[in-house]
């Protein structure tokens, strides 16, 4: 069981990047990724909040979804406890770590519709039939790993791209494009390695 | 364009295109484009989700209270899409499969909260019902183009006819159809609109180089909006204090003037 663990962490966080071979939550990844503090906060909230929705979303699963045979109402009732956990995540470090609130606050209400959230809530209780609850923490937590790697390796790429001399029509979004695609096919390597 | 429903459709289908021109709901676009009918099938499940929630939230605009419009909005597009969910694995499960998660995830697509935010909660049902249709069908065909694209070079076919592959000794570029291939395809078609200056999010003058309304779905389906809905009720706010202190003051000048009209008769 722990060894599956560890190859479902670093099948999720390497082989099978949320953001670069699935396109999970791709927009903050273009978004949020000029300088490598914001990124690094961005991928520190987004590790939080997912691991913590795994969590939660595979327990209601087990606990309600799954004995009233209500599993086909999973994509509302995930997508409303995310909504409504990250809300209350805020609330909690707001008050209980005001430090750590003022690190990630600025990132908290942009995870909410983050569709890694969601398709990693949705993906854990299709993939998993044995210890669901277990494997999708451990996958929460590769997952957001995957994302945070990739998102910082990528604002390091773009802060050096932006002191590049770039042709005109490529300036801006095309090149990170390519930026992203040439990562790609380097995480594209890592398939062989499980 | 005289009618304003065909003004709509016609809006969303070239004027304003979601993929091309605003530049939204791109993780679909990237994900599922890997051939030419999955891009009609993601196509036309957002389509029937983005038409109902529309007429739904375009008729109910009245009686959501404001302030929790958010979550009301969410759970009608998690009900449609779940409906429309049960309906492709019931009719088309070869759609379904090839699809997979991405189906599910149209409630977090950028286009259909947008769409419900900016356009159906200001306007009546059946507008509101045409402008999904509009950029239901411009969303569409415009994954349906990028994923001919992928398929004709990555895979030698167009619909699942074979037409290059039939050359002796040719070999597609695998790399097209794979995840990569979609950076790069989307990298050309944002270079193409930058070359030729084309209407589009990525090269407007505001210096806005992000892709999806300044770069993050998040923002786009909820925190933009809430930011501008605050900013309006904001200076609509200081508008009416404006308007209230104008008129205190006006009250104000004339009770003076009352006042010393009449300390001026009582000296008479």
């Amino acid at each position: 069981m722990f060894i599956k663990a560890i190859l479902i962490l670093l099948s999720a966080a390497l082989v099978n990047n949320v953001l670069l071979s699935q396109f999970l939550g791709l927009c903050p990844f273009l978004g949020v990724s000029k300088q490598v503090e914001t990124a690094a906060g961005m991928g520190a909230a987004v590790i939080f909040v997912i691991t913590i929705a795994s969590a939660v979303c595979s327990a209601i699963y087990l606990a309600v979804l799954v004995p009233m045979d209500l599993t086909y109402l999973n994509t509302i009732v995930f997508i409303l406890v995310i909504a409504a956990l990250v809300q209350l995540v805020e609330m909690v470090l707001k008050k209980l770590m005001p430090s750590l609130y003022k690190a990630l606050g600025i990132y908290l209400p942009l995870i909410t519709t983050n569709c890694a959230v969601l398709g990693v809530a949705l993906n854990n209780v299709q993939n998993y039939t044995d210890h669901v609850m277990f494997y999708s923490i451990v996958n929460g937590l590769g997952s957001s790993i995957g994302f945070t790697i990739s998102i910082v390796l990528m604002a390091g790429i773009r802060e050096r791209i932006a002191t590049n001399d770039i042709t005109s029509s490529f300036r801006g979004m095309p090149i990170v494009l390519v930026t992203a695609g040439l990562m790609a096919i380097a995480f594209c390597g890592f398939s062989g390695v499980i | 364009m005289k009618n304003k429903y065909i003004n709509a459709i016609y809006n969303g289908l070239i004027k304003e295109n979601p993929t091309f021109v605003l530049m939204l709901g791109m993780c679909p676009t990237l994900a599922v484009t890997t051939s030419a009918i999955n891009g009609i099938g993601m196509g036309l499940s957002t389509t029937a989700v983005l038409m109902m929630s529309n007429l739904l939230i375009g008729c109910l605009r009245n009686i959501i209270p404001d302030k929790v419009r958010i979550p009301s909005y969410i759970v009608i597009i998690a009900s449609f899409v779940t409906i429309v969910q049960l309906l492709l694995q019931a009719f088309v499960p070869s759609v379904y499969s090839a699809l997979g998660i991405y189906i599910p995830l149209i409630v977090v697509n950028c286009i259909i909260f947008g769409r419900a935010e900016a356009f159906a909660s200001k306007n009546s049902g059946p507008l509101s019902f045409c402008d999904g249709i509009g950029m239901g069908l411009g969303f569409t065909w415009a994954i349906t183009v990028i994923g001919l694209v992928r398929e004709f070079l990555g895979a030698g076919t167009l619909f699942g006819i074979e037409v290059l592959t039939k050359i002796p000794g040719f070999e597609p570029i695998a790399i097209f159809i794979m995840a990569p291939g979609a950076f790069f395809v989307l990298a050309i078609l944002t270079a193409l609109q930058n070359k030729f200056k084309a209407p589009s999010a990525t090269n407007t003058d505001t210096g806005c180089d992000s892709i999806a309304c300044g770069g993050n779905c998040a923002a786009c389906s909820g925190s933009v909006f809430v930011a501008n809905k605050e900013l309006l009720d904001k200076a609509k706010a200081e508008e009416e204090a404006k308007k209230a202190a104008e008129k205190a003051a006006k009250a104000a000048a004339a009770k003076a003037k009352k006042e010393a009209e009449a300390a001026s008769k009582t000296e008479e």
